[in-house]
């Protein structure tokens, strides 16, 4: 598939989004030799499999109700002279419950260690989907949040100012209305600057305004980063501990936590979760 | 052993630390941070230009269509239009792909074994096994599903979909299931396996296995086309000719509303007996109206659904033809093995309301449900060969006004076959991918197990009803 001959750009073309989005190659389902690894991530219902669709090329089936997508759908693409593989994640309101697809992407945004996690929200009812963006950017700071259905906001009459919520939330914000391809190049070049470490990412941080808590997540983050040192996200799983939560608490015990300070979980992740792909009649 | 006990130090700490802070309500605490935070955040970036917005066209069409009695009235009603557009479009490609396939191509086909002379057990096997059994399906199934599809997926675009589910809901509440379960069982109406996996949105492991085990009731892509074909030329054929499609129409509906109500009552069932347990809350959340695209539902409804599920109908039918034809032709003793199958099963068929072709073909039809109606036309025929005139497993160009003929005559078909076979399409095992899946997604023999055998004793527990009523009453 990536039989095109390389078209070499001018200086003026590598800044226009006409060219960037050009340089785009769908590979469908072909993702092997990837060099980084996206995940699409966010509520039901806000356009993620029509991100998946877009990038990839391929024709995940999307619908207009939540719940379409439940198992992770895998696709590739190429971008910028490196290959990506894209995860699409089945659409969950938090990653705090324990519904089979609230773990399903939970699991993969932690111990996936994906390099860029995309969330997708939907402009016109920000504040539910935060709730969820803030919850990702306690496991990764690696995260692009793609502002979508920026269409329907206008509709209604809303406003939404991208570059305070960048500010606030310390990671890329890119607008877009993704059924009708708009925005898909500067989702691209956030990933990629994201990827590149070329972003300053300053994640938000949830303020819990309680002593006691604060307290005892800086206890078990001292004694997490003494047992695990360079574990990206000690303070979230500190916080999965203090609540009982019994598969990071299986994590912690097996060993599997201690593989996300080297990155070793990925492979054996991979492998874990070759779930199939949603479709009729397969 | 220094790392586990190091792990387990963490571990222990963790314990005496949620004890200090009071465990339920730090649970609550965390919710309440991240609310905060992401309503501050959200109030600070969003802004509302004046109050002009086109919210209140969404209101009111929500208010119509999830109405507690209106919103019912409607939901029937745009389920009998789908269906009437169906079937009434159908009609006519329907007999000219069969005219093509069945009659033409297949005259070439005997005209090109003949000229290249293969032998007779050759050329049965090829043209009027393989290739036979895979036109019956390409001509059953394409038009129907080609309209019905794309109709569908307009609804579900349109987001029509959620607002179902919504007005389900209460239903599903009462029955001690999850709300959220009327969402995986619309997908089962596309396709079961896929319903199968769309219950993992349900959080409950109980409330998962109910909504598991009862996808199966959801009519899927497999089992439309025999609806729609016993609707049309039996139940249809009781109207006068222009009210024919509507009536046809209104029995798919209403199989497929009963399915529904099986759905609930094994709900109910289960959940007040080996399911024991109170549903849980959850919040369904109704998406915005969108318009949809027609050009590219067109297009992703054919490609990625018709031309999917008819592929593997096709995959399905091709060795189901061969082994249909080759069972029909070898002989032991005075009949073939087909024969032999349909002479032991027959009793069994005629008790039900249905015959013992039937039943060999709901067999035949384990791996999928597409190939029943081939399966079961090409043995008819076979069996009665001498009043058709047709050859052994050889299965004819057929219109559906010719489909009747041979049903009633040489089948011996009446209306109560049909009905019973469309109450049977209804209630009976899952195909073999769906019982793979449940069994993927459960793990659990014995589940997998209910899940298979549930249904199919339901179904004769029904067809024989119906059945012996008909009987006592005189009517067959």
């Amino acid at each position: 598939m990536i039989t095109q001959t390389e078209t070499l750009p001018t200086t003026a073309c590598a800044t226009c989004p006409a060219f960037n989005s050009a340089q785009l190659r769908k590979l469908g389902i072909n993702t092997e030799d990837w060099d980084y690894v996206v995940a699409l991530a966010g509520n039901p219902n806000t356009g993620k499999s029509t991100v998946f669709n877009a990038l990839t090329g391929l024709r995940q089936h999307v619908g207009n109700w939540p719940g379409k997508t439940v198992a992770r759908a895998e696709g590739g693409f190429r971008y910028d002279d490196a290959n990506y593989k894209l995860v699409d994640l089945p659409g969950t309101y938090s990653l705090l419950s324990t519904s089979v697809d609230e773990e399903i992407a939970r699991d993969f945004i932690l111990f996936g260690q994906p390099d860029v996690t995309i969330v997708v929200v939907d402009a016109t009812r920000l504040e539910r989907n935060l709730n969820l963006c803030l919850q990702i950017l306690e496991i990764t700071d690696r995260v692009v949040v793609a502002l979508n259905l920026m269409d329907e906001a206008n509709r209604h009459g809303l406003k939404v100012d991208e570059r305070h919520l960048m500010r606030q939330l310390g990671v890329p914000v890119v607008p877009m209305v993704a059924r009708r391809g708009e925005g898909i190049p500067e989702l691209l070049s956030a990933v990629r600057q994201v990827v590149r470490g070329e972003f300053a990412v300053r994640p938000h941080r949830i303020q819990y305004r309680d002593l006691q808590i604060e307290n005892a997540v800086n206890n078990l983050v001292g004694q997490l980063d003494a047992r695990f040192p360079g574990l990206p996200n000690a303070r979230w799983v500190a916080l999965r501990l203090l609540e009982g939560d019994e598969s990071i608490e299986h994590a912690l015990a097996e060993g599997t936590l201690g593989d996300l300070q080297r990155g070793e979980a990925i492979k054996s992740q991979n492998e874990r979760m070759t779930m199939g792909v949603v479709g009729y009649g397969d | 052993m220094a790392t586990d006990t190091s792990a387990n130090d963490i571990l222990q700490t963790a314990t005496q630390l949620r004890a200090q802070i009071g465990g339920e309500q730090y649970h609550d605490k965390l919710m309440e941070a991240i609310y905060t935070d992401a309503a501050q955040i959200a109030d600070q970036s969003v802004s509302r230009e004046g109050q002009r917005s086109r919210l209140g066209f969404d209101q009111l069409l929500d208010k119509a269509l999830t109405h507690p009695v209106f919103g019912f009235i409607v939901m029937g009603l745009m389920f009998l239009g789908v269906f009437w557009l169906t079937i009434a479009g159908a009609n006519i490609p329907s007999a000219i792909l069969s005219d093509l396939l069945l009659g033409t191509v297949y005259g070439w086909l005997h005209t090109l074994a003949t000229a290249l002379s293969f032998p007779l057990w050759l050329s049965g096997l090829l043209i009027d096994g393989i290739y036979l059994a895979t036109a019956w399906v390409v001509a059953v199934m394409l038009p129907p599903m080609a309209i019905f599809f794309p109709l569908f997926t307009l609804l579900e675009d349109f987001g029509y979909l959620p607002r179902v589910a919504f007005n389900l809901d209460r239903m599903f509440h009462k029955a001690g299931a999850h709300g959220k379960q009327s969402l995986s069982m619309m997908m089962g109406f596309g396709c079961n396996a896929a319903g199968v996996i769309a219950t993992r949105i349900i959080d409950s492991p109980r409330e998962r296995l109910i909504a598991i085990i009862t996808n199966n009731f959801s009519i899927c892509n497999g089992r439309w086309p025999t609806l729609i074909l016993m609707g049309t030329i039996f139940i249809g054929a009781t109207a006068p000719p222009a009210l024919a499609s509507f009536f046809a129409a209104a029995s798919v509906v209403t199989i497929a509303v009963l399915g529904i109500f099986v759905t609930l009552l094994v709900s109910a069932f289960l959940s007040r007996s080996w399911l024991k347990g109170e549903a849980s809350v959850y919040s369904l959340e109704l998406p915005p109206y969108r318009p949809p695209r027609i050009l590219q539902t067109l297009y992703t409804s054919i490609i990625d659904r018709t031309l999917i599920v008819l592929w593997r109908a096709v995959t399905m039918a091709a060795p189901a033809g061969a082994v249909i034809w080759l069972s029909s032709n070898i002989y032991i003793g005075d009949a073939s093995i087909a024969g032999h199958l349909v002479n032991l099963l027959n009793p069994v068929g005629v008790l039900l309301g249905l015959n013992g072709v039937i039943l060999v073909a709901y067999i035949v039809a384990i791996p999928a449900n597409e190939i029943v109606i081939p399966t079961v036309l090409m043995l008819t025929l076979t069996l009665g060969r001498n009043i058709a005139g047709a050859q052994a497993g050889v299965m004819m160009e057929l219109d559906e006004g010719q489909v009747y003929t041979v049903l009633t005559q040489v089948g011996g078909w009446t209306l109560l076959t049909a009905v019973n076979l469309m109450l049977f399409s209804l209630l009976h095992n899952p195909c073999s991918t769906t019982i793979l899946t449940i069994w993927k997604e459960t793990k659990n023999v014995r589940w997998t197990v209910v899940a298979t055998i549930l249904p199919i004793v339901l179904g004769v527990g029904v067809t024989f009803t119906t059945a012996t009523i008909a009987r006592l009453l005189g009517w067959v």
